[in-house]
């Protein structure tokens, strides 16, 4: 395959960044998009060009780093995919391929594509954890059974990745299927409720306090979740969030 | 020559630990204020020590490469995660899981301190339990348990195919406790470049800024290494791309024993290469191995017409597929250890059998399971048990529950449907067993500097049992380490706040900025992954799955070679004091330039086969590893003397006290 590639490049946070096009060609259609991104960067050190900047690690969809945004979409067109795990026959031979960073006020960019998503770790400082030490005196694990319902829910919530795609989705730049994901997770196991109140209370604060937009319901998030966090996370945080303000 | 002490302490095994902390110095809540201590890696081993540490009273300075300490490599361990809870009633025990682990290991591991690994493995459970981790549960409410190569019991406790990321997860969420108290400092993007010996002690890091390149200093009365193992010497391993040995290796060359560098594990089940272009391969999960059938075709014309495309696995009789595990290890069957099923893989592909393009695969199959669940679930639901489309229908739901994301992860990779035809699956690095050297109580041969999780060597002697990463590297970081390191620290409660304004601190920053000076400037013609790529072929090619005497000798040759070169012709574009990833690249590839040939000398000398460790010259005439224990029953501790050619070997010697050492058998 051939293909023509937009790229976003910017040398720091500090200074503008723009639009640069790279032709790529013999490109195969069995390699991630990340394998592409190699190839191309590659070829520019070999011309004395700088290579393109972009986060990444575990290149199995688990980690959480790569975060480009592709054709308009955070992790390109395919469906419970990151950007690592898609693949270039998902494209057409030809095809011009735009390639931004995940844009939102609480990500600024630090080079090219890459971002900086500590705002995500601070929310997570504010409230995401059960308050227990490593005594190896707690309670034997099966000691409070948990249906296996909830158990379940409380999984599907915890597989997020922390990438930000809801974020760079939204038009809002809302982090509310992110920081609902983590209040869910609790929320749903007897473990965390002892500080539930307080948990969504002080993550919701530091949320608005990172700068995130407001959820406006738009559900696209959910949309381009890689791992199908779901809308319901949203309202079972809102319950919790409005049970909290009442209580006090 | 005198063997290394590992300071094991006297006893009964099974009582050792528990009177071992009864026993050791222990630092008070107020002192424990005045003492700092770095932690390098935010894995499991590394999250779980650094919270337990500033849970305890001490300030912790932490460190990751990535963005966040959730990202470190621990969070794609997929299968799950052992402990000698017995909650199936299935006869399982602390001594079982102690035998069971120094059984894979080859017996090359170090009894006391697999002991303790299972005696905590229990508590691993409880405690992750109590943090809010979901593990997989039963229509009961309790835990529910799965079953792992090399065992013969149920004991691994899992969350679907992501139990790595929920048990990394737990250990990031109580380091964010405490981050928000402010008893850990988290430094996101930084690098270790070297670490600071003081007086004989540990007593700091350089690290270089990622983000801008800023070279810093910080001092610790204590510094502990959890960054992890070494696979990515191979290039295509199974680690993130960001993996590397490097902060093992800058300590190493400050005087920490490099212990058993050849005992490497090839994971059996893991995506096979595509081309030229991999960056990395991806495992399928030994969970796997539960319900999938490995085989491939008995008739060569079979394996011939499957791969010119005339043949799809699902038109071969079952007559003629040759199960090539069943057959040969009935008792263990599938669920035989990595190392054997890696090599029994080997076998048939190099014998003509395997089943893709470049003849580098097998089959691993689910059709089996898939009608054996349907039909369970058919009769639970009082359906019919004999409509076929029916029974596939349930059966796959079942499968999808157990293993979806796998099967997905499959898919989007490989391009075919599991759910429909049988996966292929080729050996690929995964796991390094050997690391730095460190005594019982995790402390390296620098006094003040720890290693834990799969940068240290002590558990899994030259192979580990699937499900068993995860359990050392929360038992070190939640229950071992913070207690050990008090011993140690005992000392320190006057010393003060460490002073980075030091002779030492200078010369190691001095020589940190001057080999980034180097790389910058030295304009060579080609790029880092070139050389990255060729010391992979070596190390695959030559100290691989199976190894020997004349390939070993041409790796160390090879090696060296190629790493005078990387100095003289390596580009590395950009500058020092920006985002540059080629720059960090070319460090962690520089580390790896001189452990491979380390790699390569350990592999030469130790002659025996054993575990992952394949030397051809020792097989029995069936093929298996044969050990000699009465040359080999040591760990190999290289001491660094400048070139990896002349490291020097200090032996410690295993004695094995409560088990009898004989002949592997998984017939």
């Amino acid at each position: 395959m051939n293909l023509t590639l937009k790229i976003w490049r910017q040398a720091n946070a500090n200074v503008k960044g723009k639009m640069e096009t790279y032709p790529i060609e013999n490109v195969s259609p069995d390699m991630s998009f990340l394998e592409m991104m190699d190839v191309l960067n590659e070829g520019l050190i070999s011309k004395g060009i700088d290579p393109v900047a972009f986060d990444h690690d575990c290149r199995e969809g688990i980690c959480g780093m790569c975060s480009m945004y592709i054709n308009g979409e955070a992790h390109g067109p395919d469906r419970l995919v990151t950007t690592c795990q898609l693949h270039m026959r998902k494209f057409k031979d030809g095809e011009t391929i735009t390639i931004e960073p995940f844009r939102a006020n609480a990500f600024p960019v630090i080079k090219d594509l890459a971002v900086d998503r500590s705002a995500f770790d601070r929310i997570q400082h504010a409230g995401g954890f059960v308050s227990v030490n490593t005594s190896g005196n707690t309670q034997d694990a099966n000691a409070i059974p948990i249906d296996k319902h909830d158990a379940d829910k409380a999984f599907d919530a915890a597989t997020c990745i922390g990438c930000g795609a809801c974020v760079a989705s939204c038009k809002n730049a809302s982090a509310m299927l992110f920081v609902s994901a983590k209040v869910s997770q609790y929320a749903l196991l007897p473990q965390g409720k002892v500080e539930a109140t307080d948990r969504v209370l002080n993550m919701v604060k530091q949320m608005d306090e990172e700068g995130f937009g407001n959820c406006t319901n738009t559900g696209a998030c959910e949309v381009e979740c890689p791992k199908g966090i779901s809308l319901e996370n949203i309202a079972r945080m809102n319950r919790e969030y409005l049970g909290a303000s009442l209580k006090g | 020559m005198a063997t290394l002490d590992a300071k094991i302490p006297k006893g009964p095994l099974a009582e050792k630990w528990t009177n071992h902390k009864s026993h050791i110095n222990l630092v008070s809540p107020a002192n424990k204020r005045l003492i700092d201590v770095i932690v390098v890696g935010t894995g499991l081993a590394g999250a779980s020590a650094s919270a337990t540490l500033a849970e305890l009273g001490y300030n912790v300075k932490s460190f990751c490469f990535q963005d966040s300490p959730r990202r470190a490599h621990s969070i794609a361990a997929q299968g799950g995660i052992n402990a000698a809870k017995n909650y199936q009633g299935d006869g399982d025990s602390t001594y079982r899981l102690f035998y069971d682990t120094i059984k894979g290991g080859d017996y090359r591991s170090r009894e006391a301190n697999v002991h303790r690994l299972a005696e905590v493995s229990t508590n691993i459970i409880d405690q992750c339990v109590a943090q809010g981790v979901p593990f997989a549960r039963d229509y009961g409410g309790l835990l529910d348990n799965r079953s792992f190569g090399g065992v013969l019991v149920s004991r691994t406790f899992y969350a679907k195919g992501q139990t790595g990321q929920q048990l990394l997860l737990g250990a990031y969420s109580a380091m964010n406790r405490q981050i928000g108290r402010g008893k850990i400092k988290m430094y996101n993007r930084h690098e270790m470049m070297d670490l600071v010996v003081v007086d004989g002690k540990a007593r700091g890091i350089i690290t270089r800024n990622l983000v801008n390149g800023k070279i810093e200093r910080h001092g610790a009365h204590a510094v502990v290494i959890a960054s992890g193992g070494y696979g990515n010497v191979f290039f295509l391993s199974t680690n993130a791309m960001g993996s590397n040995v490097s902060a093992g290796w800058k300590i190493h060359k400050k005087g920490a024993h490099f212990a058993n560098p050849c005992f490497t594990q090839i994971h059996p089940t893991c995506i096979p290469v595509s081309g030229d272009h991999q960056s990395k391969l991806t495992l399928m999960s030994e969970s796997l191995r539960n319900d999938g059938r490995i085989w491939v075709p008995k008739k060569i014309e079979d394996v011939k017409a499957i791969r010119e495309g005339q043949l799809k696995p699902t038109d071969i009789a079952e007559e003629d597929r040759d199960y090539y595990l069943e057959r040969r290890y009935p008792a263990f069957g599938n669920l035989v250890p990595r190392d054997v099923a890696s090599r029994a893989a080997k076998e048939r592909c190099d014998a003509g059998f395997g089943v893709n393009k470049t003849g580098e695969a097998v089959y691993l199959d689910f059709a089996a399971a898939i009608i054996r669940y349907g039909k369970e679930q058919a009769h639970v639901k009082g359906l019919d048990e004999n409509d076929a489309s029916l029974v596939k229908k349930l059966g796959q739901e079942v499968v999808r529950s157990k293993y979806g994301n796998l099967f997905q992860m499959y898919d989007k990779i490989v391009d075919q449907n599991p759910y429909e035809t049988p996966m292929m699956i080729y050996p690929a690095v995964h796991y390094t067993m050997g690391g730095v050297w460190v005594d019982y109580n995790l402390m390296t041969s620098i006094p003040g500097c720890y290693a834990i999780g799969e940068a240290n060597f002590s558990d899994h002697g030259a192979n580990r049992l699937g499900a068993s990463a995860l359990m050392q590297g929360l038992a070190d970081g939640y229950f071992v380490l913070p207690y050990t390191i008090g011993d140690y620290l005992a000392d320190d409660i006057r010393t003060g706040p460490i002073n980075t304004d030091s002779p030492e601190f200078d010369a190691a920053e001095n020589a940190v900025k001057s080999q980034i000076e180097a790389f910058i400037t030295n304009k060579g013609k080609n790029s880092v992954d070139y050389y990255h790529k060729k010391l992979g072929k070596i190390m695959w090619n030559k100290c691989g799955m199976s190894r020997n005497e004349q390939g070993l000798r041409e790796a160390m040759a090879e090696i060296k070679a190629l790493r005078e070169d990387f100095y003289k012709n390596v580009n590395v574009p950009g500058q020092a004091n920006e985002f540059n990833e080629q720059l960090a690249k070319a460090g962690r590839v520089a580390d790896f330039l001189e452990l491979g040939e380390l790699f390569a000398k350990d592999a030469l000398e130790r002659t025996e086969s054993c575990g992952g460790h394949f030397r051809e010259e020792s097989q029995t005439p069936e093929g298996e590893a044969m050990r000699d224990d009465d040359n080999f029953t040591f760990v190999s501790a290289w001491e660094y003397k400048g070139e990896p050619a002349d490291a020097v070997l200090r032996k410690e010697d295993l004695a094995y006290e409560e088990i009898e050492v004989k002949t592997r058998s998984y017939k």
